[in-house]
């Protein structure tokens, strides 16, 4: 038997350098066409540097060519997994401007769509950060659940995935007979999923080992970079802009909102984030159990509001919370058909620029979790 | 016993034989194991990814996603193609190997989509810079029409040409598909001649202008 013994090689003269390693535009991980340059020392991540524009759909130029209700649903395409909760902030923006309000009723089935909605985009991150940490049998569960809320929303507005649903002054069209039926039928599943993935991803100690105390992000760090939604919560920041600047019924709802706590490792780290969309995952099932109570059967024409000629004038910011974040746009009208300017703010692209500062000292492989955790969507970073 | 007796004896099953040719086989082979690129662009994306999981089940058609190009036999266009991106996928799809197809998904990888007229950054159709076999029509499309497109690709690659050379076309062949495209550029015009004398135009007058 042979000794093993430690070599020391002797590097004398010999220079090393950092390796440059590009990640993307077409990588599985990058969650779409985002890139990343990565510098390395061995296996430990020095810099990342991320690279945007592939996605590029020219969004603000597109808004000065069309009129309100046209950009509605470009306002859909822009962050595609959750195309309702974009929809909120830009129509209740829009009818702010014009000084219009609309019935409870409407409010509460445009709440009851976003938080669905919210449902199905945390389902898709929980389900690819999944992924990311090599598991595949959540992706199967939870896209099966998200279909069912997709059954639903197709139901309400004709479309699968951009709704277009919700109108300035209204709603494209009233619910059907058998929609609440339908809503409790999600709940009871989603929850039935939740419960399981619970067994099956966020107490799995392979799972826990990847994400636990990786990539930590302080509060502090998280408040000074601007970011938001449940990466901040995810922080033990207590921002919700829904208990923070209630908008539509919010200030009637009660709902919990959920921040990291450190259960796994420290507060912040990337398992907390997942953690936190889990936990918003059940704040939403509740909020639409109430909402529900709202929607009497009643004769009201959702279309009977919206207006037959939109061209307001003035500006002002509209901001909603994004399953991402903060979502806002701020609407420049000139009393014209077509707005002179709409910006949007989007939580994607602030919640990325944080990756150089939280992914420093890691090893590679724990560079995609991080990524995972931020859960982006490239539609809305580049816009 | 020539193999054509052997062929016509019902009682005979201890060997199974059919005729064909040697492409007949392959393409059946081909068709039924294609391996695509994982490759998402858009919101397209999300729906494929739907198309991949539970309910629709897209590895019944015998695709297994790769994540590298030379693996791969087709790549899905899945979204917006933007003009950073495009000398990309050009790229992407130099790398497959042959013979390669490209599916190209959605109104925005067609032709430009919603993006079409004010997209100063977007490429209006992918099939500008590489060749595309299928185009699917939806914003996005429906995984149904996702899988009716696969069918599509399935039968193409089933009538290929491996072994035999295309033949030269006769000119009597190229004037007899002539003849076929002017027949159907007047029954389009009669059709859209038609469609237009009974558009339905009651409602239309209660929209806003």
């Amino acid at each position: 038997m042979s000794e093993i013994r430690d070599v020391a090689i002797d590097l004398g003269n010999v220079h090393t350098e950092h390796m440059k390693l590009n990640v993307g535009p077409q990588h599985p991980s990058t969650h779409g066409v985002l890139r990343l340059m990565v510098e390395l020392e061995g296996e430990i991540v020095v810099d990342v540097v991320p690279h945007i524009g592939y996605l590029h759909r020219c969004f603000e130029k597109v808004c000065e060519q069309n009129t309100y209700t046209q950009i509605v649903p470009y306002v859909d395409r822009m962050d595609y997994v959750n195309s309702m909760n974009n929809e909120l902030p830009y129509v209740i923006g829009v009818e702010k401007l014009l000084g219009i309000t609309v019935s409870e009723r409407i409010e509460a089935i445009r709440v009851i769509c976003a938080e669905l909605d919210r449902i199905a985009s945390h389902e898709i991150a929980v389900a690819t950060f999944g992924m990311d940490a090599g598991a595949f049998t959540p992706f199967l569960y939870l896209f099966r659940d998200r279909e069912k809320i997709l059954w639903v929303l197709e139901k309400l507005s004709g479309s699968r995935l951009l709704y277009n649903y919700i109108r300035i002054g209204g709603l494209m069209r009233d619910v059907y007979p058998t929609f609440k039926d339908d809503l409790r039928d999600i709940i009871k599943t989603v929850r039935e999923t939740n419960a399981e993935i619970n067994n099956l991803l966020n107490d799995n100690k392979i799972f826990v080992e990847r994400c636990a105390n990786i990539g930590i992000l302080p509060p502090d760090v998280a408040i000074n970079y601007g970011a938001s939604g449940p990466m901040l919560r995810a922080s033990g920041v207590r921002h919700d802009l829904r208990r923070v600047d209630p908008y539509s019924i919010y200030n009637k709802l009660d709902f919990e909102v959920c921040v990291g706590t450190g259960t796994m490792g420290t507060v912040g780290d990337s398992w907390d984030r997942n953690w936190v969309r889990m936990l918003e995952m059940e704040q939403s099932l509740r909020i639409i159990e109430q909402a529900m109570e709202m929607i009497t059967d009643s004769s009201e024409d959702v279309r009977a509001g919206i207006p037959k000629r939109i061209a307001p004038k003035g500006e002002l910011y509209s901001r909603a919370e994004n399953p991402k974040g903060e979502l806002g746009f701020y609407i420049v009208g000139d009393g014209k058909a077509k707005p002179q300017r709409v910006k949007g703010r989007s939580p994607c692209y602030v919640n990325l620029s944080i990756i150089p500062e939280i992914s420093k000292g890691y090893m590679f492989a724990d560079l995609i979790i991080i990524l995972g955790s931020i859960d982006i969507v490239l539609g809305e970073i580049d816009r | 016993m020539g193999l054509l007796d052997r062929l016509d004896n019902p009682y005979d099953v201890g060997d199974n034989i059919f005729l064909g040719t040697v492409e007949d086989v392959l393409n059946w082979g081909r068709s039924k194991s294609d391996w695509y690129m994982t490759f998402g662009l858009a919101c397209c994306a999300i729906e494929f990814m739907a198309v991949n999981a539970a309910h629709f089940d897209f590895m019944r058609f015998g695709c297994i996603p790769r994540p590298s190009p030379r693996q791969t036999d087709f790549i899905i266009i899945s979204g917006t193609v933007t003009l950073k991106m495009a000398e990309r996928i050009k790229r992407l799809y130099e790398q497959m190997a042959e013979p390669k197809y490209v599916i190209s998904m959605g109104s925005c990888s067609n032709s430009g989509g919603p993006y079409w007229e004010n997209g100063y950054h977007v490429l209006k159709g992918v099939d500008r810079i590489i060749p595309v076999d299928v185009y699917i029509p939806g914003c996005p499309p429906r995984p149904e029409a996702f899988m009716d497109g696969m069918v599509q690709l399935q039968s193409k690659i089933n009538h290929q040409a491996i072994f035999r050379k295309r033949k030269e076309m006769r000119p009597e062949d190229i004037a007899a598909i002539d003849q076929r495209q002017i027949e159907l550029k007047k029954l389009r015009a009669e059709y859209e001649a038609y469609r237009i004398e009974h558009l339905d135009l009651t409602g239309v007058d209660n929209v806003a202008k």
